[in-house]
């Protein structure tokens, strides 16, 4: 077990340095984008003011190029914390709202793509023939096509969390399919000769040796693949005219130029991106254990 | 001291050293051949193998690297196929003899299943021979008792010395109740003291269980301490040089090694092994 002073000296110190100068960084930034803008409108007002006053107006604009991180704290507070849930203006409820999607389209993206890991595993010609599609399916610029996609399937009908969760599918199965092909040819060849000595069917060998020795390599794709559905479900939202979720924030808030709105969303999105790679990442460190892992 | 277990051993009794009863022949090879193509041309892994391995003897393979030893054994374990001559296993084929489960294979790496507890590694083929939970159970008890792993049966291979597991391993092959035991080099990669230890144990077991062993090694003293025959093999193209009888008695304490009977077989082999070219450059 780590002491609570080397947690601080290993764990705290470092990552809080590094946020401390994004930190800076983007207080240093924020002055220097709001400024001009903020300069004009003085001297059109004929307003003079000291340096601090000066620092301080570009820092508290109600449109700003660049937000500050306070304002962007605030908004974020008061849109989380201060409004209803239920509400149009709580980011809790379009994260939320983001959030189904994504998980319903990582869970069809995985899926998808173990069925094809599978397949291409054990059949030969799948091997050959259907790997290279698989790639070229990724050098699509999904967010040039997400709108497409949202909008064919608005024509037949297909509309709600599916057409979102489609995206998300599409751009999650891919590290799924890629990272369980490797997995699942990961048992050494003598495992595999053991086996054989065993007369163990392919089914057998699939489950007794591929599928866990794949786990570990499951748990790494995933980790890439959630993050990913969450991208396409935010992609989704931006071309619908979204009523709900973190695209659909991000929409609006650039069209009325809410620059701190769009902050906020941001942030609220990346907030669920960090959830969901620790869940998995804690759900991936549970299996490993039972599994006999030595703990790392 | 005479060993007991040998009182409990059933028929035939300790095992007929020496080959000198007459005893069926449980592998019997036939101008054996494998030939692997490769870019370079053909490769000659085995040339004209005539080999038979009776009931209950301890049969060791030695050469040097490229001589076909663990090309043999991996023939008749039905994982390379021959291209020429004949070979039978337990009086079937090789694939015969593998599908009815008739040997258990031991690697020079234990392999076990990092996942799976020692317990579960020595039950893993009884999972897959479908055998029920009861029998699992029971022969999972009796063959980790066998290598003296009782008390490990919860642990991971992890948590495990070399030597140990490779003990585990040895009880995996010995579950499915093999007629013979194929063991390729399984002390190859543990240090000598250990390596000491397991022959010794390896031979109690061997005179407690009367398996037939083909025990593939490179290593002269190894062979002569466990075996009851010594077939010698030379390389390019892999090819039996020399079967050397090895009468050194049922009971091998380590100390044997220092006898001459036992220098004289290794220098036999040593022989055995200079006149196939396996010394030459």
């Amino acid at each position: 077990m780590m002491t609570s002073a080397s947690v601080f000296r290993t764990r705290i110190i470092p990552v809080g340095t590094i946020v401390l100068a994004i930190i800076i960084a983007w207080y240093v930034a924020a002055y220097r984008m709001n400024a001009p803008f903020q300069r004009d409108q003085n001297e059109r007002s004929n307003v003079t003011v000291n340096t601090s006053e000066f620092i301080a107006q570009t820092m508290s604009q109600p449109k700003p190029t660049m937000p500050a991180p306070h304002q962007v704290a605030v908004n974020l507070w008061k849109n989380t914390l201060g409004v209803k849930l239920s509400s149009n203006r709580s980011l809790v409820y379009h994260a939320g709202v983001t959030l189904s999607s994504t998980l319903l389209g990582f869970l069809m993206g995985t899926v998808l793509g173990i069925i094809i890991a599978v397949g291409i595993v054990h059949v030969p010609a799948l091997d050959k023939s259907f790997l290279p599609w698989i790639i070229a399916s990724q050098t699509i610029p999904m967010l040039a096509v997400a709108p497409m996609i949202i909008v064919i399937l608005a024509a037949v009908n297909v509309t709600g969390i599916l057409p979102k969760a489609l995206i998300s599918t599409y751009l999650s199965f891919f590290p799924v399919a890629v990272g369980m092909v490797k997995g699942l040819r990961s048992p050494e060849v003598m495992h595999l000769d053991l086996m054989r000595t065993y007369h163990a069917s392919q089914w057998q060998t699939f489950w007794k040796l591929r599928a866990p020795a794949s786990v570990p390599f499951f748990f790494t794709s995933i980790k890439v693949a959630v993050a990913a559905s969450l991208v396409g479900a935010i992609v989704g939202e931006l071309p619908t005219g979204a009523v709900a979720g973190i695209g659909s924030k991000l929409l609006a808030g650039s069209y009325y130029s809410q620059t701190i709105d769009v902050f906020a969303a941001l942030i609220a999105g990346s907030i669920v991106a960090i959830l969901l790679v620790v869940l998995v990442d804690i759900v991936g460190r549970f299996v490993n254990s039972r599994m006999g892992g030595r703990p790392a | 001291m005479k060993r007991t277990v040998d009182a409990l051993a059933p028929t035939p009794g300790p095992s007929p050293r020496g080959g000198g009863e007459k005893a069926r022949a449980v592998i019997s090879a036939r101008d054996l051949s494998l030939t692997f193509t490769t870019n370079d041309g053909p490769v000659h892994a085995l040339s004209n193998i005539n080999l038979d391995i009776n009931e209950g003897e301890f049969v060791s393979l030695i050469g040097p690297s490229g001589c076909g030893k663990t090309t043999l054994l991996r023939v008749i374990a039905d994982l390379e196929q021959p291209t020429g001559g004949s070979l039978s296993v337990n009086g079937m084929t090789p694939d015969e003899a593998r599908q009815k489960r008739a040997y258990g294979y031991v690697f020079q790496q234990a392999a076990l299943f990092p996942w799976r507890t020692i317990a579960a590694n020595v039950g893993l083929p009884l999972e897959v021979m479908g055998l029920d939970k009861a029998e699992v159970a029971r022969r999972v008890k009796e063959n980790i008792a066998l290598v003296n792993l009782a008390g490990f049966e919860k642990k991971y291979p992890w948590q495990l010395s070399g030597g140990m597991q490779q003990r585990a391993s040895i009880a995996r092959a010995l579950s499915v109740e093999p007629a013979m035991l194929l063991m390729d080099e399984p002390f190859g990669a543990l240090d000598e003291i250990v390596r000491d230890h397991l022959n010794v144990q390896l031979l109690k077991l061997w005179a407690k269980t009367q398996k037939t062993i083909v025990f593939v090694t490179h290593s002269i003293p190894e062979a002569v301490f466990l075996s009851t025959k010594i077939v010698v093999m030379s390389p390019r193209p892999g090819k039996i040089h020399e079967i050397i009888d090895c009468n050194l008695g049922t009971d091998r304490p380590l100390e044997i090694r220092e006898t001459p009977e036992f220098l004289k077989i290794a220098q036999q082999v040593r022989d055995g092994l200079r006149a196939g070219h396996s010394y030459d450059d």
